[in-house]
């Protein structure tokens, strides 16, 4: 069934509700039935079993058919074998995809980290800190595609022709200082940098909130100790801050190349991959879904699996890491 | 984090369940039903309605890509059928309608009618093998309203399957024929006269043509329906059905050609791109506000289907004498009447009899004056589409008129029949980066290397 009508679609709401609480109390009561030696054991398989078989439906499944799919045609019904993937790597169209990925994946996530802890740094125990903090924390609040209106808006262009007045925030700036206007979207690869921009925007609130609160963890003994020893503000910064919150940094760094390898939003938002500016997870998207193209679709999902699971690994084990202290 | 942020938290929570219910409202605002059952109205004549027999109290849904504002014309044209018959149509509306109906269609959820807007889509579909083939009287209908080549648009694989319902054509210039009075000037009757014309309004290194092929990830379609026009000039209908079907390579002597006409004009920096910029500021500009500059004076002439009609601002006078109008945009010759047009088609996932009950209807003259007689948007090339009786715009009219000439040559959008691969992706990007500064010949090469084997 599609609901279409609102009513519908609370109900199928409360049915989806109705059906959680009744897996639960089957759970529950199954738990509570089990007894005696080793019961808790039992109990702890109980309640793995939903999230089991969910993960299994919802996730392995279609991984292994993603992989699977993968080499097969566009029509998902011959067997090409590694095609796909050599079209990834030799093609024109998808060597710029995948270079424009490396450039996100490279500069985002090290310079939102930078300007977050560079902020961190700055604003800690001034006067105004909860305000300077709420000011680069705000964009985190707007979704991708807003923001990427947002920054459509600022790059905005119209001509140097007479009668015709800027819009775009970027371009009245230029002109103000005597400049030309520029086409910003346009010209690759600086375009792919403006939509870096974008993330970083949105991402370097959430390094800066993370980083202060580690920063703000440092033991005031060992503060001290090093004021004693007369550091300087660098030595501070080099000797006791960053060894200090080195695990959040790590753990900052891999969410937001996480969150950027699978960056897909701002892409299609801003320019639609158009102009040179596709990455791998709007690639994905088009050929799948517009090209029908099903084969290298899946060949591209599996590609963004293949990078994205040594940072999620090294994420966990930081993670780990981190909360044993 | 420390305590402060619980406050920020908060105002956070409250905007986000806030957009849930946005959200929420948003739902149901565009995916209401038309009407409620008022089984039996005697408002409109229902007599070619009791052959349907008595399908009272069931529902239909369809599935299609017009959505909110376009889709209130829509729903009401479905209203003689529903009260005469006492059948609910569900109409439901998607953006992205194009990939979510093949999405739904594979995996078994398919609505019972879908109104598709390409016959490429169509082949997909039928792929899929959950598309019904439609009852006889709906053939009846196609074969008694519409010329031969408009079925052919609807059969896969010798099949006949989808029905056509509304149609576009393609082959406008707009202008505004207020500044053609003040200047004296003269709509042109051949390709020629139109370079003539040009160079005219050209004078004093004013841009005349103004263009913008923005479209999100659709980017770059009016390229392509430029150098279809151009095809159709330059190589006629034969050649044009060739490099459709891949029957000649893209990148042959022909369609080379016909992109190259199409630069004479798109690619020109004496011409374009009047009040937007330069020529590459074609591909930033949205094809929504491709032809606006004609309002300020800053632009003479845009090239773009007869549905830009809704693109003028409210207040415009769309009419031979208003703000704005279209001509014809000219073949070789001032006999050619090659036209390139698109349109949509129904096909049918469901054989229960209201289903086909609704897609006879559909197929029918009845429901295109039904929609006419409403007025709006309405473009239909159904032989027996009144338009005397329609309260169409002048634009849609004129329109009728071109599709219903008998010395026109109707041809369908060419990117819309090709594969997705090609007349969905690589055409458009191409033809974006064609207007971003990559030559013709690289182009077409690159499109043709694209090509499914």
């Amino acid at each position: 069934m599609h609901p279409t009508s609102t009513a519908g679609k609370f109900l199928l709401m409360f049915e989806a509700i109705l059906i959680f609480v009744a897996v639960v109390s089957v759970i529950l009561f199954i738990a509570g039935r089990l007894g005696g030696r080793r019961s808790d054991r039992w109990v702890a398989f109980a309640f793995l079993i939903p999230a089991v078989l969910m993960l299994l439906v919802g996730l392995l499944y279609p991984g292994i058919r993603t992989i699977f799919q993968s080499f097969f045609d566009a029509d998902g019904n011959g067997f090409i074998g590694i095609n796909n993937y050599k079209t990834i790597f030799t093609s024109s169209d998808q060597l710029v995809v995948l270079r424009n990925t490396v450039f996100w994946v490279v500069v985002t996530p090290f310079v939102a980290t930078s300007i977050g802890l560079l902020y961190a740094i700055l604003v800690d125990k001034s006067r105004f800190e909860a305000f300077a903090k709420a000011l680069i924390f705000l964009p985190m609040a707007i979704s991708f595609v807003g923001a990427s209106i947002i920054w459509k808006f600022v790059y905005e262009y119209r001509p140097d022709q007479p009668g015709v007045k800027q819009i775009g925030l970027l371009n009245q700036v230029l002109v103000m200082l005597g400049g030309k206007p520029q086409n910003w979207l346009i010209d690759s690869p600086l375009n792919t940098f403006l939509l870096i921009v974008v993330m970083i925007w949105i991402q370097a609130g959430f390094a800066m909130t993370v980083l202060s609160a580690a920063i703000k963890a440092i033991p005031d003994d060992i503060i001290e100790a090093a004021r004693l020893d007369g550091v300087t503000a660098l030595g501070m910064f080099r000797f006791v801050t960053l060894p200090s919150i080195r695990p959040a940094l790590v753990v900052v760094l891999t969410t937001i190349g996480i969150g950027v390898l699978k960056v897909f939003d701002i892409v299609r938002t801003a320019t639609g991959g158009n102009f040179d500016t596709s990455v791998v997870a709007n690639e994905f998207y088009s050929q799948s879904f517009r090209a029908s193209n099903q084969g290298l679709g899946a060949a591209l999902a599996v590609l963004l699996f293949i990078l994205v699971v040594p940072i999620v690994a090294y994420n966990v084990r930081q993670m780990r890491a981190s909360e044993a202290r | 984090m420390s305590l402060r942020l619980t406050g920020s938290r908060r105002a956070l929570a409250a905007a986000g369940a806030f957009s849930v219910m946005l959200a929420v409202g948003a739902c149901s605002s565009g995916g209401g039903t038309s009407t409620d059952t008022g089984g039996g109205n005697t408002s409109a004549d229902c007599a070619p309605y009791t052959k349907f027999g008595d399908i009272k109290g069931k529902t239909i849904s369809v599935f299609a890509g017009i959505v909110t504002p376009e889709d209130v014309l829509q729903k009401n044209s479905y209203k003689p059928f529903e009260d005469c018959t006492g059948a609910k149509v569900q109409y439901e509306a998607d953006k992205t309608f194009e990939a979510q109906i093949l999405v739904r269609a594979k995996a078994g959820n398919p609505p019972d009618i879908a109104i598709l807007p390409q016959p490429g889509l169509l082949q997909q579909l039928v792929a899929t093998g959950k598309v019904k083939e439609p009852p006889p009287e709906v053939v009846a209908n196609v074969e008694k309203g519409w010329s031969p080549e408009w079925k052919t648009y609807g059969t896969v694989d010798g099949k006949f399957y989808a029905a056509p319902y509304g149609a576009n054509v393609k082959s406008f210039v707009w202008y505004s024929p207020k500044e053609f009075q003040d200047k004296g000037l003269q709509p042109p009757k051949t390709l020629d006269e139109l370079y003539q014309l040009s160079d005219k309004l050209a004078e004093g290194g004013r841009k005349p043509w103004c263009a913008g092929i923005g479209s999100g990830e659709a980017t770059g379609w009016p390229v392509t329906d430029w150098m279809e026009d151009m095809m159709l000039r330059l190589n006629g209908p034969e050649e044009y059905d060739k490099w459709v079907k891949h029957d000649i390579p893209f990148n042959s002597a022909g369609p080379t050609a016909a992109l190259d006409e199409a630069a004479k004009i798109l690619k020109n920096d004496k011409y374009v791109n009047g009040g937007l910029g330069d020529v590459k500021s074609i591909a930033s500009t949205t094809f929504q506000d491709g032809g606006l500059p004609i309002l300020d004076g800053t632009c003479s002439l845009h090239r773009q289907a007869s549905f830009y009609a809704a693109n003028w601002p409210e207040g415009t006078k769309v009419a031979p004498d208003g703000d704005v109008f279209a001509f014809y945009l000219p073949g070789k010759t001032a006999d050619d009447k090659p036209v390139l047009g698109g349109g949509e088609f129904i096909a049918a996932f469901a054989d229960r009899p209201e289903v086909k009950a609704f897609q006879t209807y559909m197929a029918s003259a009845d429901w295109a004056n039904a929609k006419g007689a409403q007025g709006g948007n309405v473009v239909s090339a159904n032989k027996g589409f009144e338009l005397s009786k329609c309260k169409c715009s002048e634009i849609d009219k004129l329109s009728v008129q071109l599709l219903q000439d008998p010395k026109t040559v109707f041809r369908f959008d060419g990117s819309d029949l090709m594969p997705a691969a090609i007349g969905s992706n690589a055409f458009w990007k191409q033809a974006t980066s064609w207007i971003t500064g990559q030559s013709t010949k690289q182009t077409v090469d690159n499109i043709e290397a694209a090509w499914p084997k």
